[in-house]
């Protein structure tokens, strides 16, 4: 009796330990598949032309993306203008002037941005820009990357604020210098590697959005040369070009795709190693 | 602050200044009247009242939980930092209500210097820049002024001879004792005219204490030394006066020897001898 009900457990502590296994795998699977994948179709896409040439015609070969390239890296720099400083001010006031009350409403209001549809700021930004200016432009597509930045910063900002130890506030107050040289000089300053760590996650986040684009960058085949004009983007490139029924195309945005995660994932894995594995933790 | 200071001119500190320009030294330095302080619902001080002599160390002890620290925050307007903070009663520091509508907090906090339980370095600065941090944060900008006082500072905190070579080391690289010396010299360098010491020595080793406490008696000669402590021994070695509170109520006020040979309460007695607490 006492045999067969050790037995029984044995069984059931395997079936479960297995399982388990199981769902560690369905999550990291996706990872290792899309890496794979990613690899063998992208890896020998990407040469030198990729990176410098424009876009070539279609049933031409060669060409690569360096207009999307270019295009990505000067929309997020426009996002981080718009998202860094409303959202590092925003995370400020959380952490070291909001009264209990407002830091409620804004907490939740910046939980609820966080997991707005990207489309939906799409919209948004074309509705409050892109009407109004009669055009699609770097711009408007700046402007609605920057709106999505704004509460993954406020979040991390406030919450590596509130890591500091008050024991340092304490001691600044103690020597009579004034709050907002308390929290610029030194709050923020001990706090600093954590909140460059939650903008460099928020811009890996963007980097690979589509959705707000489409309606706001529009595309672009060449290089951007007024920001109030359309502008291209890895991610929209891609789209463009897995869609088409070019082979070459689809080789390219396998290669665009490879680019991105690589990207996306250099930028994650330098923020943890920099940080000490003490990155930030970030929902959806 | 002397006429001297490098600070800003601010009203309420330039007019201490004028005032100790032009009249005799004030006899004390905080005249404590029914002072009362709450935090939220909670009383935490009751009415009490004392006063603090220049020029000398007072000692504040007492069980935990006795108000103490309270007391001690309420000299420089620290205790305010805690949300739903309320007083009552009055503080003067050489004769200028602390509490009056127009005085401002940091002005007050620039005045009375305070060092805590446990030290405090900023971790991103060096120790250089620990100690000129409140010149530097509250306006100064003549280098040589901020060179100055800085090794002035590291030297009355007795530290200069241990530092000086490294000065641009990172502050956290120092010892327990040495950070903590590190935390007077932060709080000298402003030129306050009181020093307030929360168990300054209470997370130190026997020898780090006791640098401390040398300290101590040689600050005596220019400020006037607030501290609280839980250890009987070093408030009989330093303090020239002895408080003793309980339950939020001063007991006793007297000189030091008479607190721990002969107090006048009971309670006291039971104290200083060990009896409770």
């Amino acid at each position: 009796m006492n045999d067969w009900f050790h037995k029984w457990r044995k069984i059931k502590s395997t079936f479960i330990s297995a399982l388990c296994l199981l769902c560690a795998l369905v999550v990291i699977a996706p990872l290792a598949l899309v890496l794979f994948t990613l690899v063998k179709n992208g890896a020998s896409s990407l040469d030198w032309n990729f990176f410098t040439q424009l876009p070539s015609p279609p049933g031409e070969s060669g060409g690569g993306m360096a207009n999307a390239i270019v295009g990505s890296l000067v929309l997020i720099g426009l996002a981080g203008l718009v998202g860094v400083p409303i959202g590092v001010l925003g995370g400020i006031y959380l952490s070291e002037f909001g009264s209990p009350r407002m830091n409620g409403s804004v907490r939740f209001a910046a939980d609820i941005l966080n997991g707005t549809p990207s489309i939906v700021w799409g919209i948004v930004v074309y509705a409050l820009v892109v009407v109004p200016m009669k055009g699609y432009s770097a711009y408007a597509a700046g402007l609605a990357l920057g709106f999505m930045m704004v509460p993954i910063v406020i979040r991390t900002t406030e919450e590596m604020m509130a890591l500091v130890p008050n024991s340092y506030r304490e001691a600044a107050f103690a020597l009579g210098i004034p709050h907002w040289r308390i929290v610029l000089n030194i709050v923020l300053k001990t706090a600093g590697k954590g909140i460059i760590t939650g903008i460099l996650l928020a811009a890996a986040r963007v980097a690979g959005e589509t959705a707000p684009l489409l309606f706001t960058a529009s595309g672009n085949n060449f290089f951007n040369h007024n920001l109030a004009q359309p502008i291209e983007a890895l991610p929209m490139q891609i789209f463009t070009y897995a869609l088409s029924p070019y082979d070459d195309w689809h080789r390219q945005a396998w290669a665009g795709s490879l680019v991105l995660i690589v990207f996306a994932l250099s930028l994650n894995i330098g923020v943890r190693w920099v940080t000490g594995g003490r990155a930030p933790h970030l929902t959806k | 602050m002397t006429k001297d200071s490098p600070l800003p001119a601010s009203k309420p500190a330039h007019a201490a200044a004028a005032k100790a320009a032009h009249s005799p030294p004030e006899a004390v330095t905080f005249d404590v009247k029914d002072l009362s302080v709450w935090f939220g619902q909670n009383q935490v001080l009751r009415s009490v009242s004392l006063q603090i002599l220049p020029k000398a160390v007072t000692a504040i002890i007492g069980p935990s939980g006795c108000g103490k620290s309270t007391f001690l925050r309420s000299l420089n307007r620290m205790h305010e930092l805690v949300p739903g903070a309320k007083v009552e009663g009055r503080i003067s520091l050489f004769g200028e209500d602390l509490y009056g509508r127009d005085v401002d907090a940091t002005l007050v906090r620039r005045r009375v210097g305070m060092v805590f339980q446990k030290s405090n370095p900023f971790p991103t600065m060096t120790i250089a820049e620990n100690v000129t941090v409140g010149l530097r944060l509250n306006g100064v900008r003549q280098k040589s002024v901020i060179q100055d006082k800085m090794e002035q500072s590291l030297k009355m905190a007795a530290l200069w001879d241990e530092v000086k070579d490294r000065l641009h080391a990172n502050a956290l690289s120092l010892s327990g004792g040495q950070q903590q010396r590190l935390c007077i010299a932060r709080a000298l360098a402003i030129e306050p005219e009181v020093l307030l010491m929360d168990e300054p020595a209470s997370a130190l080793d026997p020898l780090a204490t006791a640098k401390i406490e040398e300290l101590i008696q040689q600050l005596r000669e220019k400020f006037t030394i607030v501290i609280v402590t839980h250890n009987m021994q070093q408030a009989a070695r330093i303090s020239g006066h002895t408080a003793f509170f309980y339950l939020g109520k001063l007991v006793e006020y007297d000189q030091t020897s008479r607190i721990f040979t002969n107090p006048a309460e009971k309670q006291t007695e039971d104290y200083v001898t060990g009896r409770f607490g």
